[in-house]
């Protein structure tokens, strides 16, 4: 008897949910690292104003992307330190249903920090950072950057160096959807035409599908021994 | 118990000339074995000699390099599928969530065997009152001892009623009274008709609990007898003849 794709998704998230639900590891250290992030850089750009205002896509985006290799990292590392990413291999299921609800629960968790950030940049920030097309930039975004981490994190958790290694293999493939994203951002902020941004959306959502389709793709040759 | 649908002799495992190397290292070097439907088999040797390499072709996460291997008629790795389903294993690391309680674990992994609702509660809760775990069922694993998180494994291992049961060094880190409470369960598991496949250090329990052992050394497989008639200090001696290392009792 086999689990169907829909259902194997569902029980991983579910279980993700519920093991973050209790202990609060995850998003509480994703989210104490953003919300430090965006001080930091509200401080040192406190006295340039315009800089800082035509800064504020940036800001979100690195601020995302630091804090979702955070949250990767502790998302496998849970599956892979007790083994548990071998008891799922173990029963018949497909492996692309395992990608797809860890992914789906990486992103879960991206995005509950990414709308956490957005409020508090447009108060420390003074731009309307709270807008329908920024929150399906963020969605868009965060949906890259967890599909390619989802992948990386579970090459890079069966190292030693994970902390350090998940960063530097991940920024420069995740590097097109964080650039698209920025553009994106500082585009729908500067109040610009929406023919100026909207290509930005469409190679961000173009972007998303290529590395999807890859992921899916990779992960089984990545778990295999 | 159910048998296999695709089997077609009473050999429930079959490898033939199986080879498993990492790079340029052989791990396994063409092994040709048959265990029978309902046996208990204990595998020996010392470390790397290819016990858990073995073990994790058979339960489906390695890949073979050459060679074939079925089990329950079904060939590793092309009908993966069809052979996860009627195994289990149970590693030295419990392979449970910490932050879930017994019961979430056992839902989950339920969840995954595709084990309607109805029938997911009832051997969940059958599972932990066979593992004595009923009145903690609903504790975080985290709170579990290592003796009852390795009961935990057994309940969660014999979830889907599988055919086959690997239990690699299952006893390591258990104190007594659990090595106890393990030996009782993996009986009673072999007298329900599961085939068991374990790879220990303990001449001991291999010879007390197996039908038949197996040492392997650098790979190959060097000793296949049945226990019937042999007592642990023989065994430990054909294992120090074979090996040229002293063994665990």
């Amino acid at each position: 008897m086999t689990t169907s794709f829909l259902q194997t998704v569902l029980a991983i998230v579910h279980k993700d949910v519920r093991a973050e639900l209790r202990s609060r590891e995850l998003v509480g250290s994703m989210a104490l690292f953003a919300l430090l992030s965006i001080l930091i850089f509200s401080f040192a750009l406190e006295l340039n104003r315009i800089a800082r205002e035509e800064a504020v896509g940036g800001i979100l985006w690195v601020t995302v992307a630091f804090a979702s290799i955070l949250g990767l990292n502790r998302s496998l590392a849970m599956e892979r330190d007790q083994g548990n990413l071998d008891a799922m291999l173990l029963a018949p299921i497909s492996r692309a249903a395992i990608f797809c609800g860890k992914l789906v629960g990486n992103l879960v968790f991206a995005l509950v920090v990414g709308l956490l950030l957005l409020p508090l940049m447009t108060l420390l920030y003074n731009r309307p950072v709270l807008q329908p097309w920024l929150l399906a930039a963020l969605l868009l975004g965060a949906l890259g950057f967890s599909t390619v981490g989802t992948l990386l994190a579970t090459m890079t958790v069966q190292t030693r160096a994970r902390e350090t290694l998940l960063p530097i293999v991940m920024l420069p493939v995740a590097l097109p959807v964080l650039l698209s994203a920025v553009r994106l951002t500082t585009s729908v902020l500067a109040g610009g035409a929406q023919e100026d941004w909207l290509s930005w959306l469409q190679i961000l959502a173009v972007v998303d599908v290529i590395y999807l389709v890859l992921c899916f793709v990779l992960f089984e040759h990545v778990i295999e021994e | 118990m159910p048998q296999p649908s695709n089997l077609t002799s009473s050999s429930i495992i079959e490898t033939r000339s199986l080879v498993k190397a990492f790079g340029l290292l052989p791990a396994l070097r063409k092994l040709d074995l048959s265990i029978a439907k309902g046996e208990f088999v204990a595998l020996l040797g010392p470390n790397g000699s290819g016990k858990s390499t073995l073990l994790r072709l058979l339960a489906g996460l390695s890949k073979p390099t050459s060679g074939t291997l079925t089990i329950g008629g079904w060939e590793l790795p092309r009908e993966a599928a069809a052979v996860r389903a009627q195994i289990g294993l149970v590693s030295h690391r419990p392979l449970l969530y910490e932050t879930l309680t017994a019961r979430e674990n056992l839902r989950f992994f339920g969840r995954l065997y595709a084990l309607p609702a109805n029938t997911r509660e009832t051997r969940i809760t059958e599972g932990l009152e066979r593992v004595g775990l009923a009145k903690r069922g609903d504790d975080l694993v985290r709170t579990y001892s290592r003796g009852m998180q390795q009961r935990l494994s057994i309940a969660r291992t014999l979830l889907h009623d599988p055919h086959v049961l690997l239990l690699d060094e299952p006893y390591t880190g258990l104190d007594q009274d659990a090595s106890l409470t393990l030996d009782g369960l993996l009986t009673e598991a072999h007298r329900d008709g599961h085939t068991v496949v374990m790879a220990t250090h303990e001449m001991d329990r291999a010879v007390r609990l197996a039908d038949r052992t197996l040492i392997l050394a650098r790979g190959s497989l060097v000793h296949d007898a049945p226990t019937a008639g042999m007592d642990a200090l023989a065994l430990a001696a054909i294992y120090t003849d074979i090996t040229g290392m002293a063994s665990a009792r």
